[in-house]
């Protein structure tokens, strides 16, 4: 039995169907990656994931429980937090302030300090700005933010949207860095990237996505030396 | 890391100050005769101050406009009043239509109650009967952004001014003609004329602002910083809103009925509109997101329009030769002037969304001599 499963996912956005019936599902331990072009679905998979829209059919399963239709508090309190689009890191508060809202759902004082110190030996960057506003942060320490704010609810796993948004290459390998260490110390990881070079390398597989439909699935490695992957999202073209 | 004193100094001069404030009402209600003027003034203005800090956890801190304030004030004040006010002056005050019997006899059964007693219970009773109206009204309209938030919230404020006034209601709030005859500060015996309204906004406040620090106030700021993210971290967001616009309410009510104990006679006129805005006035003049800033924003408001600038109002002859412009009225054309410099060399109100510090205060002088030099490293607001 698979950690996440999903099966038959619909999602409707004001009558143009975004999701057209999509199955995949990820194990414990993984990385999985969605990957595809703008508007082909990813950020709605992980948003009716984390029940911040409403499927209209089909069903999510976590842990063998069916959890679509579950209102977006009681998913994260199950262990599925989402690192969303661009950011959103809350501007005015400090980065301590923002690390403890991402675990608002825990009322345990000192197990809150001991997610802080997790996250703070993960990205000791933050430590040293723990009393800055979010918004003057750079680019990439709001990314850090934005993932150590994911990690505070103490997720089995960790969905992230576009990681390396906006960010600069260099910074995009250390981010991608980051998430290898973060599966590696036991957080299963859903992450969707247009930037399915770095997505694929750390992944163990992927799903691609074409506007609504998953069209092809496989390990990380297999999915980068695909040639209609290759020539689609990879911008490299093959020969042969 | 920010400037400041260690927690020690800073306790040791809050508790100077709050000793020397305590002082000073207390010298002050001694001198009822002379200083008449100015106890009106500083009751006035501390009673706006609860309805300020209260719009401002809405406004400032969970990012809800609201304009409903004048609404849940009336509330307030009329429910305070017709609980506070004696069984002896009811025929008195509802002359036309007499009181309706249940409530009169509700009211003979509460006037075994000493004073102070009854007048703490129909404040409190204002603020739950306003409390409960927020959470009906909350349902629908919560679910409402910012503008339309505004608006929804303001049409209740005037449908409650409405209700209140209609002649169907005469037997419970005397319609159009007002409650009169309701107990002032200083009913109960004694000094109380200051100490009270103070007492009663330093409990309000204090409880806001805890509420503040604690993890409700968080997510309330998270849901004004970015609604959907708050949402994905697990933040119930209409249970939130929905907490923050009832507590409000509840404040702003209590402020409602410390206004009708202050005016001692209260109608419908005066929960109209401008109450509202003129509370908004405070909250913006002293910056949305602030508490000090709302205090001292109510205080500089309610002084500079009840008092300083009373001067504009009086024809001045010098010479012989009249001084033009200065009538009555002129002095509001001279507070809004006031208000549009402030707006416009304050952009975020007087205190932006810091609040006080006794290190900022003290390093008042210094910075204003360092800011002229270096003006684009010296303020990170002016970046913005």
């Amino acid at each position: 039995m698979s950690l996440l499963e999903i099966n038959g996912l619909k999602v409707n956005y004001g009558g143009i169907e975004a999701l057209k019936g999509i199955d995949f599902h990820v194990d414990e331990g993984e990385i999985v990656t969605l990957i595809g072009a703008n508007g082909a679905g990813k950020s709605t998979t992980l948003k009716s994931i984390s029940g911040l829209v409403r499927a209209s059919g089909g069903e999510i399963r976590y842990d063998g429980e069916k959890i679509s239709g579950l209102d977006p508090q009681k998913i994260v309190a199950r262990g599925i937090s989402l690192v969303p689009e661009g950011r959103r890191v809350f501007p005015n508060l400090t980065v301590l302030e923002n690390l403890r809202i991402g675990a608002y759902l825990n009322k345990d004082a000192d197990a809150v300090e001991q997610e802080i110190e997790r996250v703070y030996k993960l990205f000791p960057r933050l430590e040293e700005r723990h009393w800055q506003q979010a918004g003057t942060l750079s680019g990439g320490e709001q990314q850090m933010l934005a993932v150590g704010r994911g990690l505070m609810a103490h997720p089995k796993i960790l969905m992230m949207d576009e990681p390396s948004l906006g960010l600069a290459p260099l910074i995009v390998k250390d981010i991608f860095k980051k998430i290898l260490e973060i599966n590696q110390s036991g957080v299963t990881v859903l992450l969707i990237e247009q930037n399915a070079n770095a997505a694929l390398k750390i992944a163990h597989r992927g799903y691609v996505m074409v506007t609504g439909n998953i069209t092809l699935t496989g390990s990380g490695t297999d999915l980068l030396n695909d040639a209609s992957v290759r020539e689609a999202y990879l911008g490299t073209k093959t020969n042969g | 890391m920010k400037k400041n004193f260690p927690a020690s100094v800073r306790l040791t001069l809050s508790l100077i100050a709050a000793v020397g404030v305590f002082f000073l009402l207390f010298w002050l209600e001694g001198q009822r005769t002379e200083q008449g003027m100015l106890i009106s003034i500083l009751q006035k203005s501390v009673i706006l101050s609860i309805a300020a800090v209260s719009m401002n956890l809405l406004t400032g801190f969970t990012g809800l406009f609201s304009l409903g304030q004048a609404g849940f004030m009336a509330i307030g004040a009329y429910v305070t009043g017709l609980i506070a006010m004696p069984v002896s002056s009811v025929d008195n005050v509802f002359y036309v239509s007499g009181m309706a019997d249940g409530l009169r006899s509700f009211k003979e059964s509460l006037s075994v109650l000493p004073t102070p007693l009854l007048i703490t219970l129909a404040l409190l009773a204002g603020g739950l009967i306003a409390a409960i109206f927020a959470a009906l009204v909350g349902i629908p309209v919560l679910r409402l952004k910012s503008d339309y938030l505004a608006i929804a919230t303001l049409g209740f404020s005037e449908i409650v001014r409405a209700i209140i006034a209609a002649p169907q209601l005469d037997r419970i709030t005397n319609g159009s003609y007002g409650l009169k005859a309701i107990p002032g500060f200083d009913s109960g015996g004694g000094r109380g004329s200051l100490l009270i309204p103070f007492g009663v906004a330093v409990a309000c406040i204090t409880f806001i602002v805890l509420l503040i620090r604690s993890s409700y106030g968080r997510a309330f700021k998270a849901i004004r910083e970015d609604e959907i993210a708050a949402e994905a971290m697990g933040i119930g967001l209409f249970k939130h809103k929905q907490l923050a616009f009832i507590i409000s309410s509840f404040f702003t009510a209590i402020s409602g009925g410390l206004l009708a104990m202050f005016m001692r006679s209260i109608d419908a006129r005066a929960f109209q509109v401008t109450l509202t805005y003129d509370i908004l006035l405070i909250v913006v003049i002293g910056g949305i997101g602030s508490i000090t800033g709302s205090i001292v924003g109510a205080f500089l408001v309610t002084f500079a329009k009840e008092w300083w600038l009373r001067f504009f109002d009086q024809p001045l002859v010098i010479n012989g030769f009249k001084v033009p412009l200065l009538r009555t009225g002129f002095r509001m054309v001279v507070f809004s002037i006031f208000l549009m410099l402030i707006v416009l060399f304050y952009r975020k109100g007087l205190m932006g969304n810091r609040e006080f510090s006794w290190y900022r205060l003290l390093s008042w002088p210094a910075r204003i001599g360092r800011r002229k030099k270096s003006l684009p490293s010296g303020d990170e607001e002016a970046l913005k």
